[in-house]
């Protein structure tokens, strides 16, 4: 009965499965079936991934690229929910544009990267530029999705009462669609992630990421390093997405009543 | 062919737990037309889900040809209410109705026929091809018909087969299971909540109190057949029953006096 | 209006842009920024100045787009299978499910270019690296898709397929897989693009050959047209893989789509 009782909890299966993970890739390399010398042991990966958390340089690393990070993001709201807004509401202007955005859209960002690379000096414009540029599109598409999905009867209701077209996006439209845009930014966030670390990859330069995912691929131990890495990378992502659902729940509860009903 | 003594069944456990069947016993012979009603709520369902396998029994048993039913048996077919969910959509009709004679081990060549020749049967001849979302409410539980008429059944269940389709469909499906039975010489248990319909249909009606269900009421229906939308509904013998059945169903009569 | 009159108007802004942003370039005369005949013709002497009898394909043409394209789709449909086994697996078993979807999660989470510099430790630059990093790059959504997919079977359709006796195997290809279909296309086509990107980057950064190296190449020359002329190819082929996708999708989604509208 407890057996079952723990099997039937989440966060005891999600423990219980994260260390038997651990525990194989431990038997794994201790016994020899992957010699350490190719994949480092489980054991000494997370002794190393404790070890860059106390790494003022690592932690340098990770603040540079949450800074691009989270200004770039910052920046395609600022750019991108205005022009989504201008497209969804002005659907001239969108017929015209469409086949532009359409031609644009499946260019896949990162081989602007060498574009970039000559057009930019600064390596944290040119990586703000590019994260600006592929974390628009998830951001412009759902703001325009979202206005196409605001109920015409809510917008009638406010303007048989005499209120404006601007009253009502601000009243009708904007709050309706918020939800869309809240989804657009979380793809966005992911996506500008890859983008970053790509660009340090490739750009290199004196902090980031990437720029230490290169200096430790040249060290001796690179995949401990690296994993370690990306066991700290796993982590944001992790958390950022975690946050980023969080707070679409907290702000849009009303928005999950009304669909959870219909 | 039939044998369901004190069934029992409770959902959850502790205070909370809801006793959905009571110590149901029934018995049901070859051939017949067995017609379950009782108050919405009343474990209809579970007594039927029982009997096709889908559901373990709390206690007592389910025989069907003397063997105790504790997965879904090989000679037995339902047609469910919603028919939208229990069609596939990516199937055609001919393949949704022909999906089921894989288990009889037909080669291709055979299960199209017999799928073929159970379109006919509800007359859907022609729309083999067809999707199920394709066609109306009505159609598609003809195809849910044809699916079960084609497997061969020997025991045929229905849980409120005519539940979701409009009252001229509904009278029209009701004579088609009249028809198909002849043909067939199935044993059906329907389960409904329209006390006429139950009547209309069946050989014998079987009403059940609320949860948790017993059997507090079984009744011969003895109406001339073949069975007619109008003149069997204005039949005395048919007005009377239903007056009793409806009396039975709001637990207006002493049950030990309704037993034949 | 007919088709054609009707795609020539809804078309007439890329001409139109074209035609503004060769008249600008022109006036501005900016190196960085060539004009669209430029890059055309960028274009041709890569990969169009081949001979007649081989549809004027170049060498370059014929050495690097197969090279690249071949290991997108080798990576996307190893994933692809990989993806949907194991998504389904973990769907239909609740306790595997909560074992595993923890560290699914996790998985997911790691920005897939962080893959690169890992499998360019473990193996050499090419091939084998590449398509490492797009499989275990994009794999996730199919996987998390599918999962879902397949745990949200309706459960009326579970009960038929049980009352009507079909075997694990006839439930799991024409029951749980079909209805599990939708999902694992909307992941299949999230990792198009992600497998798009993965091959790019991963060409730019540990390649010898590919249309990447070919980006980087220009890139390094000074050749500015060329770069240019890589990021259109790109983009076309992004846009044909996308078009692609979306009409085998309706294809073979068709009964979703219209089951959905009538219901």
């Amino acid at each position: 009965m407890i057996v079952r009782g723990l099997l039937g909890s989440r966060l005891f299966c999600g423990a219980l499965g994260a260390a038997g993970l651990f525990c194989l890739l431990e038997a794994l390399g201790r016994t020899g079936v992957i010699s350490p010398a190719v994949f480092p042991l489980a054991s000494t990966v997370l002794t190393r991934a404790a070890g860059l958390a106390a790494d003022p340089d690592f932690r340098a690393d990770v603040v540079s690229t949450l800074g691009a990070w989270l200004f770039g993001l910052l920046l395609t709201v600022v750019v991108a929910v205005p022009a989504g807004f201008l497209l969804g509401t002005l659907p001239r202007v969108e017929r015209a544009l469409r086949p532009l955005l359409e031609f644009l859209r499946p260019i896949p960002s990162v081989a602007l990267i060498p574009l970039a690379l000559v057009l930019f000096s600064d390596k944290f414009e040119m990586e703000v530029t590019l994260i600006v540029y592929a974390a628009t599109w998830p951001v412009l598409i759902n703001t325009m999705y979202g206005l196409k999905d605001v109920d015409p009867l809510a917008k009638e209701t406010l303007r048989s009462f005499g209120f404006g077209p601007l009253a009502v996006l601000w009243r009708v439209s904007l709050p309706s669609t918020a939800p869309f845009i809240a989804t657009g930014v979380r793809l966005a966030a992911a996506v500008a992630l890859i983008v970053a670390i790509s660009a340090e990859l490739l750009a290199g330069g004196s902090s980031g990421i990437g720029v230490f995912l290169i200096k430790a691929g040249g060290s001796v131990e690179a995949v401990e390093y690296i994993v370690a890495a990306a066991i700290w990378a796993g982590v944001i992502g992790y958390v950022s997405n975690g946050l980023f659902v969080l707070a679409e729940r907290r702000m849009f509860r009303w928005y999950g009543a009304r669909t959870e009903a219909a | 062919m039939l044998e369901i003594s004190n069934l029992t069944h409770t959902y959850g456990s502790g205070p909370a737990a809801h006793h959905a069947l009571g110590g149901v016993d029934l018995s049901v012979a070859k051939g017949e037309l067995v017609c379950i009603v009782g108050p919405s709520g009343c474990g209809k369902s579970t007594l039927l889900r029982s009997v096709a396998g889908l559901l373990r029994p709390g206690g007592g048993e389910v025989l069907l040809n003397g063997t105790p039913v504790d997965q879904a048996p090989d000679n037995l077919a339902v047609v469910f209410q919603d028919y939208s969910r229990s069609l596939f959509p990516w199937m055609s009709v001919a393949d949704n109705v022909s999906l089921p004679l894989r288990r009889r081990k037909l080669d291709r060549r055979r299960r199209r026929e017999a799928a073929m020749e159970a379109l006919a049967q509800v007359g859907l001849g022609g729309a083999e091809g067809k999707y199920p979302w394709q066609l109306s409410g009505g159609m598609q539980q003809r195809v849910s018909i044809a699916r079960a008429l084609a497997y061969r059944p020997a025991l045929l269940l229905m849980d409120e087969p005519f539940g979701s389709v409009d009252a001229q469909t509904r009278e029209d499906l009701e004579d088609l299971t009249l028809r198909v039975r002849g043909h067939h010489n199935m044993t059906i248990l329907l389960i409904t909540h329209d006390i006429d319909e139950s009547v209309y249909v069946g050989d014998r009606v079987v009403v059940l109190s609320k949860a948790p269900a017993k059997v507090v009421g079984d009744l011969r229906v003895d109406l001339p057949c073949p069975r007619d939308q109008i003149t069997t509904r204005e039949h005395p013998g048919f007005v009377h029953l239903r007056a009793e059945v409806g009396r039975l169903v709001r637990g207006l009569r002493n049950p030990s006096a309704a037993t034949p | 209006m007919g088709r054609a009159p009707r795609a020539a108007a809804r078309l007439w802004p890329v001409p139109a842009v074209l035609v503004v942003w060769e008249l600008v370039t022109r006036a501005v005369g900016d190196l960085s920024f060539p004009a669209p005949t430029r890059i055309a013709a960028a274009m041709r002497a890569m990969w169009l100045s081949g001979p007649a009898d081989r549809l004027w394909l170049s060498d370059a043409a014929l050495a690097n787009i197969p090279t690249s394209v071949g290991r997108l789709l080798a990576g996307w449909a190893l994933a692809g299978v990989a993806g949907t086994a194991l998504g389904i697996a973990l769907g239909r078993s609740p306790l595997l499910f909560r074992l595993v979807d923890p560290l699914v999660q996790f998985a997911r989470a790691i920005p897939p270019p962080m893959l690169l510099p890992f499998f360019m430790a473990l193996f050499a630059i090419g091939a084998r690296m590449q398509i490492n990093v797009i499989v275990f790059g994009v794999i996730w959504p199919i996987l998390i898709n599918s999962a879902e997919g397949a745990r949200h079977v309706d459960r009326r359709h579970l009960e038929t397929a049980e009352v009507f006796g079909l075997s694990r195997g006839q439930r799991l290809l024409r029951v749980i897989l079909p209805s599990a279909m939708p999902k694992i296309f909307a992941g299949l086509r999230l990792s198009l693009s992600l497998a798009l990107i993965l091959m790019v980057i991963s060409e730019l950064v540990g390649s010898t050959d590919g249309i990447g190296f070919q980006l980087l190449d220009a890139q390094r020359s000074y050749d500015l047209p060329g770069v240019w002329a890589t990021i259109v190819l790109l983009g076309v082929l992004g846009y044909v893989f996308n078009s692609a996708f979306l009409a085998a999708e309706r294809r073979i989604l068709s009964w979703h789509r219209s089951a959905k509208q009538t219901t």
